[in-house]
Order: C-alpha cells, then structure tokens, then sequence
C-alpha cells in the first residue's frame, strides 16, 4: 500500500465513504457541483480505488478536489454505499496536512476560509457573526440586508435578539469561560495546528508568488481564472 | 393494489419524536438571518403549547461550517458536539433539538460513527474531559426543530386563525418545500420520509391547507456549498443552482415556499434579487419574486402573529402578496420602525425586483 493511500485509509471518513466503487456513475449524474463545474465525483473515487500513488498526489494538489459543495447528494444515490462526499472530506485534510492545497487556486482559499469562519469561531462562538459581514461583500445579500446592518443594533431588538448582551437567546455574547473551552478543545483536538499550517504554508506559496499577505488574500476571495466551469 | 411493501418501507422511515422536554442549541446562520425565527419557535412551543424547551448561554456554534469548509478537523467538531450534549446532560435533559440543519446532519453522523466505532467515542470522551472537565450522555432522541413542529402541526391547526389557503379564490396555496440537503440525504431514517419522500415540511402544509407542489428539481440543492458561496470567487455555483430550481418550479406557478434549514431560505430568497438584477428575470407574479419562508414564520402566521414581530421584514422577496392571499394583516407604516416605533428608515428599493 503506497503512503498516500495509507494516510487516506487512516481517516474515518474514508473508511465510511469508501466501499466498492463499480464506476456507475450515479454520483457525478445527481452532483450539484458536477453540473456546474468540470468535476466528475465517480472519476476521483476511482482513481482512489487503483491506489495509484502519482494519481493520488496529483488530485491532492488539484482544483477538482475543492469542487464538491459538501451537500451529500451523492450519499443517498450510491448503490453501492460509497460516499464520494465523505472521500472528497479526507482528501481535503491530507492536502491541508500535506502543504498540497496551496498548489490550486481553489486550494488557497482556504486561508481565506480559515481567517473568517475559522477565527470567528474562537472570537465569538459562532461560525458567523454579524458585526464582520460587510455588505462590500455580500452585494447579492441585497438592500434589505444594506438597511438591515445599517441599523443592525435597532433591528435585532426589534426581532427580539440579545444581540452582544448576556444571558440566553439570539446573538447573545456567548460567555468567555464557554470561549476558554472552545480554544483549549481547538488545542486539544488539532485545530490550532491545522490552523497554524494553512497560515505557514500560504505564507511560503505568497512568497512564492511574490505576493504580500494582504494580495494574496484578496486574490483567493476573489479570483476566479474562469477555467473551472464546464462549458455550456 | 397490492401496497404492503410500500407501507413496509414508509415505516422504516417514520421517527420518534418526543413532543416535550427538549434541551435547544442554536443556529449561527439562522441567528444572523433569521432571528425572529428561532424567536417564535420558542414563543410558539412555551407559550401558545406550554412545552419544556430549555436553552442556556453556554452552547456555542458546532463548528459545522468551519468543519464543511474543511478548516476544522472532525476530531474538534466531534469534540465541540461533545461539549453541547454535555450542556444537556448537565441540564438535565435527554432530548436534544438543533435549530440547525448542519448541526443535525453533524449531529447524526457522529453519533452514527461513535456506534461504529466506539473506540472514538473513548477518544472524543478523553479529549472533552482534559479541555473542560465536563463528561455526557449522548442524546436519547436528536431532532432537528423543523420535526417538533411536524409533530405538533395539528396542535397548531388547531390553534390556527389562518390557512394556507387563498381567501379570495377558496383553493389551497400552492406551496414549494424546500428541504435542507443535511436533513435526510445522508442519513435518511433520522428524517421524517427520508431522503426519497421527506415529509417533514408537507406534512406541516398539509395539516395548515395548503397544497404541496412536486417539480423536477425538488430534491435539489439550494446552492449553498459552503465555500462555493462563503468565497467570493466561487458564487456562480451557488447563484446556478438556485436559479436551476426556480426555473424548475416556475411553471407550476407556486405561491410560497417553505424551509427547513438555515442557508435556504437565505439563498432562494437572496438569489432571487440577485438574478432580478443581472438578467431582468422574476418568478413571482406581477414582477415580484415568489416568497420563502422559514417553518417558523409560516407556523406564526397560521397563528395570526403581526408579520413584523416573525421578521417578514428583513427578507428581501416582499412577503405581502402572501399576506395579502391569506388574509393576515399587517401594518405597512410598521414595517421598518423599531422596538419603541422609532423611524429605521427603509431599504433603497431593487432596480428590477419589484417591493413593497
């Protein structure tokens, strides 16, 4: 058994998700995300499953791999009881782990991903919090959302939040001793460290680029070289 | 006909639903987008119900989305779950509800592998004890909150002022029901109907009037995909996909649509602004989009609560036509004042969607 492929039985999701493949294609038919981009779910279980070492650290250092839109449309359809979805989740890790992501501009948003979602989750307890989403980029969360922020306090006490305030309820600030844990279960558990290594490694890949940090985050928020998409 | 094996396998997807004593964990979507939801299922099981539905300030987000946006790793959401059920433990509760789809679906699918693999649970159990000294009991039932309500549906029919039904005409609303991909499609037996049938969302439709439509994009996804929308660079996916559905649903005409999770409704009601404003393209009647409502916000209406109080407000696909069929009232001068009726102000109005 070659090393990545050994790394890969390793993760518990593989093990769910990786059964028997019989290359039926039924996956990639109900895939939201093979629909839209050049992505085909039964292809990536397959080379998988031919434990082909070179084909597995080509595909972690892929744009396909960052495709999937995690829905699991394809758990529910797999005759055979495979979970593409779960496979693409372990391949994701081991190229995080492994450093591969930055070689894909899909790959690199996740810097971006780690920075927002990632932080907010140890800063206030949730995985979004409203005072960080600024309509500059959400434009398609429309006018109402513009009046919305624009009066964010007065909404929510209309709406009967507990927007920042203690105690139960809606956006209330979570305490600092439930935060204190959510860090030490973070430190415990291997998010730090996985934090630490998208940090070090989009540092190296900026480098590389010739990118201060700021650009090269812009860049995977926002860039898209418009070559993803299958074409109509 | 011979139907015992349908029955058969209709069974198989029923599920146990406590109606009462419940220990309730939070959206984070929900909460910024929709907060008067989560709002009114409280106000509508303790007060209009008199159930037990207990909530402290401790719990914290699941880390779901951090998880499904491949940040976090599974043995720290396991981890943070761990935490949650030991909130509820030590509440005193054996029924744990999430008003998140995400979080069901993460909470179904560890509690699925630390039965397969309990040498995981141990690993979890260990992990929880050195960054918390707290310990749990997993839950006796999981539900998601969308599945108290479809347990309590005919309670609310029958507390009802309103139906789903249009007063002008007499007929059934034709309602869209949209259900939530991480409620069924990867455990189907934790989901009322499964991932073929769901039921959870007609059936509240129906015990309320109303008429459910079938399309052929029904069962598909809303567009979400995590980072296919969180990621500027990505939303083109996310916009596709809702705008595959709404072209599905389009010629069958519906009045409303009905949700359960916490994305869609967001996106369904979002991009249909967004698609208003890039292609001229609407798929309500007269110009304006179709509306799409939480559970929640239909369950309040059918009750007669003012649309102001259930947050009708912050969707950006005016609810009013809606409102209008079903006969319940509202204020328009109310619509953007705060708490203490003080002037908000109001929202520019779109270029092609048209709003109240």
């Amino acid at each position: 058994m070659g090393k990545l492929y050994e790394k890969l039985s390793q993760d518990i999701r593989f093990q769910e998700g990786m059964n028997a493949c019989i290359n039926c294609g039924t996956c990639t038919a109900i895939c939201p995300a093979a629909e839209f981009y050049r992505y085909d779910p039964r292809q990536i279980v397959d080379t998988i499953q031919r434990q082909d070492e070179e084909a597995i650290e080509a595909l972690l250092k892929s744009e396909t791999i960052w495709y999937c839109g995690e829905c699991m449309s394809c758990v529910t359809r797999c005759p055979r009881n495979n979970a593409p979805g779960l496979i693409i989740i372990a391949l994701r890790s081991l190229s995080q782990e492994l450093g591969y992501f930055t070689e894909s501009e899909k790959g690199r948003q996740q810097l971006v991903l780690k920075r927002c979602i990632g932080e907010w989750i140890l800063k206030y307890g949730y995985c979004v919090y409203p005072r960080e989403l600024s309509f500059e980029n959400h434009p398609e969360a429309g006018p109402v959302w513009k009046w919305e922020t624009d009066n964010l306090d007065k909404v929510h006490e209309r709406l009967g939040s507990n927007l920042d305030k203690p105690g139960p309820g809606v956006l209330r600030k979570i305490p600092q001793e439930s935060l204190d844990e959510l860090h030490r279960i973070f430190e415990e558990t291997g998010a730090t460290e996985r934090y630490e290594k998208i940090e070090k490694f989009s540092k190296e890949k900026a480098g590389e680029m010739g990118l201060s940090d700021e650009e090269y985050f812009i860049k995977a928020y926002t860039f898209n070289n418009q070559r993803h998409q299958r074409e109509e | 006909m011979k139907n015992e094996g349908k029955r058969r396998i209709w069974q198989e997807y029923q599920k146990e639903i406590p109606n009462d004593h419940y220990f309730y964990v939070r959206s984070c979507i929900r909460q910024n987008f929709f907060p008067a939801s989560e709002v009114m299922f409280l106000k509508i099981m303790k007060d209009e119900l008199g159930k037990d539905i207990y909530e402290n300030e401790y719990h914290t987000t699941c880390s779901g989305i951090g998880y499904h946006s491949d940040v976090v790793p599974l043995e720290t959401t396991m981890t943070v779950v761990a935490r949650q059920f030991a909130l509820m433990t030590e509440a005193g509760y054996e029924n744990f509800a999430a008003s998140c789809i995400t979080s069901f679906g993460l909470y179904s699918e560890i509690m699925h592998t630390w039965e397969e693999f309990p040498e995981v649970e141990a690993k979890i159990r260990e992990n929880l004890w050195k960054a918390t000294r707290r310990e749990f009991k997993t839950p006796k039932h999981l539900a998601h909150a969308s599945d108290i309500i479809y347990k309590v549906r005919d309670e609310i029919a029958a507390k009802a002022k309103y139906k789903l039904v249009n007063r002008h005409t007499g007929k059934p609303l034709k309602v869209v029901e949209h259900i939530g991909c991480h409620y069924s499609k990867m455990f189907p037996s934790k989901g009322v109907g499964g991932a073929e049938y769901p039921y959870v969302l007609t059936g509240m439709v129906e015990s309320w009037g109303g008429e459910i439509i079938d399309y052929p994009e029904r069962r598909h996804c809303c567009g979400f995909g995590f980072r296919q929308y969180l990621v500027k660079a990505n939303r083109g996916y996310s916009i596709a996909n809702t705008k595959k559905k709404f072209d599905s649903m389009e010629p069958y005409h519906p009045d409303m649509i009905i949700t359960n999770c916490p994305g869609c409704p967001y996106f369904l009601d979002r991009w249909q602004y967004a698609i208003a404003e890039m292609e001229g393209k609407t798929y309500g009647e007269n110009g304006f989009g179709i509306p799409v409502f939480t559970y929640e916000e239909v369950a309040s209406m059918m009750l007669g609560y003012d649309p102001w109080d259930m947050g009708l407000q912050v969707h950006q696909v005016s609810a009013e036509p809606l409102l209008d069929k079903i006969g319940l009232p509202y204020d328009p001068a109310k619509k953007y004042q705060g708490l203490h009726r003080e002037d908000l102000g109001k929202p520019v109005k779109p270029g092609c969607l048209k709003v109240y």
